[in-house]
């Protein structure tokens, strides 16, 4: 069951849209900011309250790679693995945050804390390689800086 | 027309296609997938490209795919450039990745359109060498088998199930190289045209569950261009067989009528039209004794042995009572056989009642009968009563597309090929209309009507009239009337193609009546309208054509013998006055592959053969004579009812039919002679060229290969040899083309119309001026209309057993308040009395209805209660 906030949070995107249907992405970013995750049973409520039906939502869900019908960690970092910082050593940061967190790309460590996801550019590519935790961008970095950034983060 | 230039050959074209469909009519080879006939381009494969040259100087040329480029005036373009042929093999290559490589079990393999393309193109070997990605397979009900590893993400599947058939229940989810088209969940997929991704599909993610009970592959078929059975649209399908046994349905192109696509009744409902080789007792297809004795008792003689000992003793008075689900040379013989007098049309009678209207307003009146094409152009829909998808649901998907044609005329004006349909459908959004759906309860086309609604028949006809009047003033005024939707009279006036759409289920006369006086009205004020009248089964018009006593009258006939064509009279006429007429008569003779409650009363039964094992001609609601034909081999004692006819014509010592064309000519009608051509000339093989096993399938009877089966009513063959390429469109068993192995060979083939009309409108159309008095709804009665169900209702297909899994258990549907006041809920039930009988329904709560109106479901024994009518109901 959505949430009364949820409920009129969506119902507010709802407004800046022609159509119900034409919302959902906003409202499924509401669900999640809440929740973390879309779970079915959000999913179905939203689909109801939209009058979509399961598969169009989900169609939608599904699309958009930063939303997310997995659980995930408390804190989602994403990993940019395209062009500039994959020539810039993405993947040796991949592998020490696998060695760090023992979470692989798509994998959340075994603490719950952190989920690790690829990205295709993050538009910050005069400081890759490049990596987001949450809303915040950190260029330049190197396996020292995940450390630390690790650290700030938990 | 337009000229354009390909590989330096200059030809004429249809300027207003693509290029693709462009070099497809002319019936060159270029490879494509995303592009489909019926729903046009969006450019999404890339397999179609080919070089486009600015001039005869031009030499370097371009890229473009050829689905996406008009085929303009003065086009230059090459199929054969090396660099086009480079970029479609690595095209194919690449949406190879991932498939499965798993042609030996796949359904699709031998009909396969990626095979085809794969070929076409030459990629022959994988380089890849990566894992391939695989997917959860869905189980999506009884009508298809899902098998996501194979998909090549073309979008066909979601194009015609949303964007073309309306269903919300199907997506494509994911991104990237993880697409995946199916549902949210595991489930039946809810569109009645579901099957139509058998065939839409170009890979083998959406294949028939029903053939795979008893697969045989395409090449191992015999096939027959025939005629749906199941509704009266008349679909043209391909069936075929295999060991005796029909194994599938599939579309056959008729662009007048279903066009690409059938809907899952007609294509799922097959596999009870044959002999159920397993279980011969249950089938029971020989002539019986019945519950009363038969008249002969020697149980063991052949069926025509016992017939012909029967028909000798026929004495005294003779009648017939024919069938709208029989072909019109069974009705026809059996007219001949009794003599017009003593001949009587198979509909209830009120059926005949609404029919012969109908017939007299389609023939007599100014307005054309619509052809399912028609419907598609309309540019505006008014529906008067008609639950269109249950009661002839291929028209359901025309009327989709009727939705479309008022913005397209817009959107073409702006420049926009209408062929792009991704531009197109951009352009559109979701503006469409108008239709104006006015029915006694909820129905499937609801989604995109301008505006809907609900009352009782004689309320509908109100409204009919009421609008007729609107638009021209000579129309009968309805005192008292006040318009539900407004600007209906002014939306059916501003088109220029409007079509009213009504039928026989609500079995309103009135009804019938106020939608001619609609599109006459129309007429008169310029307008090209059309009627679309949906009558209940495959030949009812025909029937209605050939005309015959009421049945009510057959019942009072003072016979010694009826002879009862394809017909359950339980379904036509209460169960006591069928009864008492079967009890009455000396000697009850019925000519049926049904069993059915007529049959168990019958003297003799004698094995009828069904569509799938004679060829006869019907006639659709259009009024279009379409030729079916013969797919399992004929096989003792089962015979056309024809030919049961003729032999009892002979035993009376009269003349008989050897053939098919030989009724024809007895039935003097030209035009439904040229439906198709006669038995003669060169044999069209009803076997594609590479059938194999000819030689040693029945080797296990004997080692020596029996001569074909001999077909006196079909120019066509049930062998391998033949002359096929330039068979007519009725005569077209399957689609199948050297290179092109999937039905999409269908270019390859003549793609004129075929059939022949045999109504066309007349000048009178003096307004009907009869309005119905207001609905008045009874104190503890109901006026209860039928509900009809696409699967259920309709007797040939009922027991079909994926239909089975599909059919709903009949309802009677109240309004909440109705059910409260009677003490039922959901899932409770109602009891009345009819016909002295005590009928008891489950109540299934449908708050849409008119006061003082129910509906019951239409099957099995609901069709003799004679529906629509009062009824009092209490709680049982
Ligand atoms: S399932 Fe078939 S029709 Fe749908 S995208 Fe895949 S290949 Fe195309
Ligand atoms: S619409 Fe009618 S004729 Fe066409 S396939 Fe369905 S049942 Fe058969
Ligand atoms: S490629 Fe990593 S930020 Fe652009
Ligand atoms: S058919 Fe032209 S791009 Fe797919």
């Amino acid at each position: 069951m959505l949430t009364t906030q949820e409920r009129s949070a969506i119902e507010e995107e709802r407004e800046h849209y022609p159509t119900a249907r034409a919302a959902c992405v906003e409202a499924l970013k509401v669900v999640q900011r809440t929740r973390g995750w879309i779970s079915d049973e959000a999913l179905r409520d939203v689909a109801d309250l939209l009058k979509m039906t399961l598969d169009e939502l989900d169609g939608v869900a599904t699309f958009y790679n930063l939303i997310y019908r997995r659980p995930v960690g408390r804190r989602v970092m994403l990993l940019c693995d395209s062009v500039s910082c994959w020539i810039m050593g993405c993947d040796g940061l991949k592998e020490h945050l696998k060695m760090r967190l023992g979470a692989d790309l798509g994998q959340t460590s075994a603490d719950g804390r952190f989920t690790v996801l690829p990205a295709a550019c993050l538009g910050a590519c005069d400081h890759a390689p490049a990596l987001m935790l949450d809303e915040t961008l950190y260029g330049d970095v190197t396996p020292q800086e995940v450390d630390r950034i690790l650290q700030e983060g938990s | 027309m337009a000229r354009v230039v390909i590989d330096g050959k200059s030809y004429e074209v249809d300027g207003r296609r693509n290029l693709l469909h462009a070099c497809l009519s002319l019936k060159l080879d270029l490879p494509y997938f995303c592009w489909h006939p019926a729903m046009g381009s969006v450019g999404a494969c890339r397999q179609c490209a080919v070089k486009q040259f600015k001039d005869d100087r031009d030499t370097a040329g371009r890229l473009v795919m050829a689905c996406m480029t008009p085929a303009a005036d003065g086009t230059r373009i090459s199929i054969d450039d090396p660099e086009a042929k480079a970029f479609r093999a690595s095209v194919i290559e690449w949406l190879m990745l991932n498939h499965p490589h798993d042609c030996p079990v796949c359904d699709e393999g031998g009909e396969c359109h990626l095979q085809d393309m794969t070929v076409m193109t030459g990629h022959v070997v994988r380089r890849n060498r990566f894992p391939k990605r695989t997917y959860h397979n869905q189980d999506l009900g009884p009508f298809l088998t899902h098998e996501m590893n194979r998909c090549i993400q073309c979008y066909r599947c979601v194009r015609f199930y949303r964007d073309y058939a309306g269903g919300r229940d199907f997506d494509v989810f994911g991104a990237h190289d993880q697409v995946y088209f199916g549902r949210a969940e595991d489930g039946v997929l809810e569109s009645e045209f579901s099957g139509n991704l058998v065939e839409v599909c170009p890979t083998g993610v959406f294949t028939d569950k029903t053939l795979a009970r008893h697969y045989t592959r395409k090449w191992d078929l015999q096939w027959a261009p025939s005629i749906c059975a199941h509704c009266g649209l008349g679909c043209n399908t391909s069936v075929a067989e295999r060991g005796g046994m029909l194994r599938r349905v599939m579309n056959r192109v008729n662009p007048e009528v279903n066009g690409h696509f059938l809907c899952d009744r007609g294509r799922f409902g097959y596999e009870r039209a044959q002999r159920v080789t397993e279980d011969p007792e249950k089938e029971k297809r020989t002539p019986e004794d019945s519950e009363k004795k038969g008249l002969s008792e020697s149980s063991g003689s052949s069926g025509v042995k016992r017939f012909s000992e029967f028909s000798g003793s026929l004495c005294g008075l003779l009648i017939g009572i024919g069938s709208p689900r029989a072909s019109m040379e069974s009705n026809f013989a059996l007219q001949t056989l009794v003599g017009k007098d003593h001949f009587y049309s198979g509909l209830s009678d009120l059926d005949a009642s609404l029919v012969s209207l109908i017939l007299d307003i389609l023939r007599n009146g100014p307005a054309r009968a619509a052809s399912l094409q028609d419907v598609e152009n309309a540019d505006a829909v008014f529906i008067l009563g008609e639950d269109v998808t249950n009661t002839a649901p291929r028209l359901a998907l025309s009327l989709r597309q009727s939705v479309r044609q008022k913005a397209l005329e817009r959107i073409g004006k702006g420049g926009i090929p209408l062929w792009h349909d991704a531009a197109v459908r951009e352009a559109m959004q979701d503006e469409h209309g108008p239709l104006f759906i006015a029915t006694p309860y909820a129905t499937r086309l609801d989604d995109v009507a301008t505006a809907v609604w609900r009352a009782a028949p004689d309320d509908l006809a109100r409204l009919g009239l009421a609008v007729a009047h609107e638009i021209d003033a000579e129309a009968p005024a309805v005192s008292g009337f006040r318009m539900p939707m407004n600007s209906m009279a002014d939306a059916l006036r501003d088109a220029r193609r409007p079509i009213v759409v009504c039928g026989t289920s609500c079995g309103s006369v009135p009804l019938i009546q106020a939608a001619a006086n609609v599109a006459w009205a129309l007429r008169r004020q310029g307008r090209a309208a059309d009627l679309c009248f949906t009558v209940p089964e495959c030949n009812t018009m025909g029937a209605a054509l050939l005309g015959g006593g009421r049945l009510g009258a057959a019942f009072e006939a003072e016979a010694d013998t009826v002879i009862i064509l394809e017909n359950d009279l339980y379904g036509r006429a209460g169960a006591a006055q069928v009864d008492g007429f079967l009890g009455r008569v000396k000697h009850v003779v019925v000519l049926d592959h049904l069993r059915t409650r007529t049959t168990s009363k019958a003297h003799l039964v004698l094995p009828a053969a069904t569509f799938a094992e004679s060829s006869g001609t019907t006639v659709n609601n259009e009024g279009r004579a379409q030729r079916f034909f013969q797919v399992l081999p004929s096989r003792e004692p089962v015979m056309a009812s024809w030919r049961w006819i003729s032999e009892m014509l002979v035993a009376a010592g009269r003349t008989g039919w050897a053939s098919l064309d030989e009724v024809l000519a007895a039935m003097g009608d030209a035009r439904i002679r040229a439906a198709a051509p006669p038995a003669a000339g060169q044999r069209i093989p009803r076997r594609p060229p590479r059938y194999s096993g000819r030689t040693a399938m029945a080797a296990h009877v004997s080692v020596h290969e029996a001569p074909p089966p001999p077909d006196p009513d079909s120019p066509l063959a049930f062998s391998m040899e033949g002359f096929s390429p330039e068979a007519p469109p009725p005569l077209t068993p399957f689609f199948w083309w050297p290179g092109w192995n999937s039905i999409q060979a269908a270019h390859k083939f003549a793609d004129g119309p075929s059939g022949v009309r045999l109504i066309e409108p007349g000048q009178r159309g003096a307004f009907f001026r009869e309005v119905p008095a207001p609905f008045t709804p009874r104190r503890g009665e109901w006026w209860v209309v039928p509900v009809h169900h696409i699967f259920g209702t309709e007797e040939q297909s009922a027991m079909a057993p994926a239909i089975v899994k599909r059919s709903v258990e009949p309802t009677l549907a109240l309004r909440p308040e109705d059910a409260s006041d009677l003490g039922v809920s959901t899932g409770g039930a109602v009891q009345c009395m009819l016909d002295e009988r005590t009928y008891r329904f489950r109540v299934q709560l449908r708050p849409e209805l008119p006061v003082g109106v129910a509906g019951l479901s239409l099957m099995g024994a609901t069709k003799g209660v004679g529906l629509p009518c009062w009824m009092a109901l209490r709680r049982a």
